[in-house]
């Protein structure tokens, strides 16, 4: 049971947190041209936003429940299902960040997700 | 349609992301090795072994590369969809498989090569469409109020930063 919920603290706390970073970069928007100065001063207004920070902080959260629970469970149970975060991720950039997810990314999505879980089964 | 400079540096960025994370981890990973097993877990030996970790080349290399991959992952996000970004970076997982087994003659068994493949097509069938949705793409244009429906904490409105052609 509290396998479970360290496995749904992991993989929601780490989309949480990449949505609540993509959405404070969408915010700031595309980057035209890519030149040190430009990243430069995107970096510093990104910094600047509490989203970033927020993002940060969930992260911080998944990648700690992470390692607490690989310290007592089995990592090949845990680090498969992670691969979950592929699913929950495409969810939430569909219905929190309102993107586009046509039927071919889905099932893209689908495959890595398998894949991931495959790959770190084994 | 600026379709080709924005693939462009969207493979770049991807590449710098799996590149970065990859070599971060091996980094941090060799440096912790060179620290060892941490078996006495009390305040004086934990103090010892922070010493050692944060004054560890590997270890601070690791950082970097890490902080490299971060700042990739930042700048990617400005104009790509989050949705196309981390399928499409998966593709680490199947680099490392493929580096492992013939640079380092490490053996892969038929279940991680079937991974490897399964990520690879789910790759290419993200990787073949816009790297940026049309309403992904709306994101800071005045009238694409629809991608802003988090209370967010930013209460100024930043300034659009691009000319987009």
């Amino acid at each position: 049971m509290r396998i479970v919920l360290f496995i749904v603290i992991v993989v929601l706390g780490g989309t949480a947190g990449d949505i609540a970073v993509s959405h404070a970069m969408k915010r700031i928007g595309n980057i035209h041209p890519l030149t040190p100065a430009a990243i430069f001063r995107v970096l510093a207004r990104a910094f600047r936003m509490g989203w970033i920070w927020i993002g940060i902080g969930l992260m911080a959260i998944g990648f700690f429940s992470l390692l607490a629970l690989l310290s007592w469970a089995d990592v090949s149970v845990v680090v498969p299902v992670t691969a979950l975060s592929y699913v929950t991720g495409a969810f939430g950039a569909k219905f929190l960040l309102h993107e586009h997810v046509a039927p071919v990314r889905w099932a893209g999505v689908l495959l890595v997700c398998l894949g991931v879980a495959l790959i770190s089964v084994s | 349609m600026t379709s080709k400079p924005v693939h462009k540096k969207t493979y770049a960025l991807l590449g710098s992301m799996v590149f970065f994370s990859s070599l971060g981890n091996v980094l941090l990973g060799k440096g912790m090795k060179q620290i060892g097993e941490i078996v006495d877990f009390s305040p004086a030996a934990l103090a010892a072994v922070f010493v050692k970790t944060f004054t560890n080349g590997s270890i601070w290399l690791g950082i970097s590369s890490l902080l490299v991959f971060f700042v990739s992952y930042l700048l990617v996000l400005s104009w790509a969809d989050f949705s196309y970004v981390q399928p499409a970076s998966a593709i680490g997982y199947a680099l490392v498989a493929v580096l492992g087994y013939f640079m380092l003659g490490e053996f892969i068994s038929p279940t991680r090569w079937t991974g490897v493949l399964l990520i690879c097509a789910g790759v290419a069938l993200v990787g073949s469409t816009e790297p940026a949705s049309p309403s992904g793409r709306g994101r800071r244009e005045a009238s694409g109020g629809e991608g802003h429906n988090f209370a967010s904490p930013e209460t100024l409105t930043l300034p659009s930063p691009r000319g987009r052609g």
